[in-house]
């Protein structure tokens, strides 16, 4: 089985954003591995484990995400390739991932593509079912089971809530829901051997790109955070009165009910 | 320059989701003035028609096909792309629910195009459109347009202002065959496992629990009180990794990012990863026994007390009241 993850480097979940001149400020934040691709690695590992094979981690971004890539080593997956976009991509938007993504992909002849279904910055969740589409192959969104029996897969899918339940058949992509796993800790031996695993860098150049090919389709013209909150009014006297109150004021101040 | 916009209805238990008439909103929008065309796909979804129509559609294309049954990538994908080829739209808009979600990139891969998920606002300055979207699960937001060829779009559910329903508005409905083959991926079965009722993401109200609920009978109350207000009963991180309830109710960074009119944040503790996924909620309610929770720094009214003892007590004053309306 041959496996690929494409994965994404993301502000850790704790962090707060601060704008500097408008643009968020990524000195000090702490990194992290896409929450929900951290799900596709766990899964692709344990395919692997169960049926053999090898198992990629991919990721389209600059060379810090060499330590996420490093991390995705660490648990488990046998190489990476880091398509390093810095020199020649400022501000690509999901068709330039996928662009850059699928161009890589073209002619590799994986199996099983998993991804995050969606990633926790940008928030689309649409690389995904684009490098599927532009790979030529049939995808699944928000797994939540993933079982292979030689080319057939059936499948868990969340939709709001509800589990689907479909079949299909390898090659395939499909993108990871919480609930999927219990993504694993890299051991410390894990970490060891990760340093020795290969890491190949590419740039678009090695991909046959240009520039121009990869121009994206969309543009970010601002960023801003959400208006600061007044402080909310703390309820005081017995609870009931309280709840009396609280119905009151929906009613009459916030204009909700 | 009016532009032709067309509008992908969504289907769930034989009616048209709220979202579909909020994108029918964002698409006038996009439209400045030119035609906005419904598209229903489904297996008996003409009948529909005519409540596009009332919320602003121009005209509706009905695509009816048995394999519509359920929706699969590929069976929605020819469908639309046939419309597409015919109807020449500059700009499509989809609800972000699940299946706009799944679809919308797909179909903007096809067409080579960029596509805009998540809106939650749209700016209109005579031609230029300008989208709103929140990233890093809202603790920011972008503005963002579409540089080059077809405008696509998906907007988040509760924050486009539908247009009002107008049943005098008339428009013509037409058909279209489809032939759809080669499904590569197929729904054998769909389990529901979600509350019956009013889905999260669309949630007028929600009602959440965290750790303080303590088990999956701590829910109750909370049950009760979304019975009351016809909301959905959602949960924090922490509830669900307790075990108290399923992830599909897990509101924060991972799990759903809601926007309900009115959200009610029981025994949960407020950690940046669940405020990321309601903060941009109209109105919330915190009840915790902790004055120092997190919550209530989020919080337009809070309750410290028990869970247990207030939630009861507010599906009481909300029960006396005989006319709810969100």
């Amino acid at each position: 089985m041959n496996i690929c993850v494409l994965i994404k480097r993301t502000f850790d979940t704790e962090e707060k954003i601060i704008l500097t001149d408008g643009i968020i400020q990524e000195e000090g934040a702490e990194f992290i591995i896409n929450p929900y691709d951290e799900y596709a690695i766990e899964e692709a590992i344990q395919i692997r484990d169960e049926q053999g094979g090898e198992v990629t981690a991919v990721m389209a971004g600059n060379e810090d995400g060499e330590k996420e890539l490093r991390t995705a080593l660490a648990m488990g997956a046998d190489k990476a390739v880091l398509i390093n976009l810095e020199e020649d991509v400022e501000d690509g938007d999901q068709w330039t991932t996928a662009k850059v993504l699928s161009t890589y992909l073209e002619g590799k002849n994986y199996d099983l593509i998993l991804a995050g279904n969606v990633a926790i910055d940008g928030g689309s969740g649409q690389v995904g079912p684009r490098v599927a589409e532009l790979l030529g192959i049939p995808y699944v969104t928000a797994i939540t089971k993933l079982e292979i029996d030689g080319r057939k897969v059936k499948i868990e899918r969340d939709v709001e809530g509800d589990v689907e339940v479909i079949e299909a058949s390898l090659p395939l992509l499909v993108t990871a829901q919480q609930g999927l796993n219990e993504p694993r800790y890299p051991s410390l031996p894990g970490i060891m051997k990760a340093k020795r695993k290969p890491l190949e860098q590419l740039e678009l150049d090695d991909l046959d790109l240009e520039e121009d090919d990869v121009e994206p389709k969309t543009k970010v013209l601002e960023i801003f955070l959400p208006p600061k909150k007044e402080a909310g009014k703390i309820l005081k006297g017995e609870l009931e009165d309280q709840a009396k109150e609280l119905v009151s004021l929906l009613r009459s101040e916030a204009n909700i009910i | 320059m009016a532009r032709k916009v067309i509008v992908l209805g969504e289907i769930r238990d034989k009616a048209l989701r709220n979202v579909s008439f909020e994108a029918i909103a964002a698409a006038k929008v996009l439209a400045n003035g030119g035609e906005v065309v419904g598209i229903l796909i489904g297996e008996k979804a003409a009948n529909l028609a005519s409540d596009m129509i009332a919320y602003g559609a121009d005209r509706v294309v009905v695509a009816e096909n048995e394999k519509f049954n359920h929706y699969t990538p590929d069976g929605y994908a020819q469908a639309l792309m046939a419309v597409i080829e015919e109807e020449k739209p500059e700009g499509i808009v989809f609800g972000h629910t699940s299946l706009g979600k799944d679809l919308s990139p797909k179909i903007a891969a096809k067409l080579n195009a960029g596509l805009v998920s998540d809106v939650t606002a749209i700016e209109a300055d005579g031609d230029n459109i300008t989208f709103i979207r929140p990233i890093y699960s809202g603790k920011a937001f972008e503005k963002r347009v579409v540089t080059e060829g077809i405008m696509l779009v998906t907007v988040r559910p509760n924050n486009i202002a539908p247009l009002e329903k107008n049943e005098e508005r008339t428009g013509k409905v037409a058909s279209i065959s489809v032939e759809i083959k080669d499904l590569r991926t197929i729904v054998k079965d769909v389990v529901r496992k979600a509350a019956e009722g009013v889905d999260l993401s669309e949630a007028k109200v929600i009602i959440a629990g965290g750790r303080g609920v303590k088990s999956a009978e701590g829910f109750k109350p909370l049950q009760e009180l979304a019975e009351v207000l016809g909301g959905a009963v959602g949960a924090s991180r922490g509830a669900c990794d307790a075990g108290y309830c399923d992830y599909s109710m897990q509101i924060g960074q991972t799990g759903k990012v809601v926007t309900p009119d009115l959200y009610i944040a029981c025994g949960i503790s407020g950690a940046i990863q669940h405020l990321a996924g309601m903060s941009n909620s109209k109105v919330i309610v915190a009840i915790n026994k902790d004055p120092e929770a997190n919550i209530f720094k989020v919080a337009d009214y809070g309750i410290v007390g028990d869970l247990f003892d207030v939630v009861p007590m507010l599906t009481e004053e909300f029960k006396k009241l005989k006319v709810l309306s969100f």
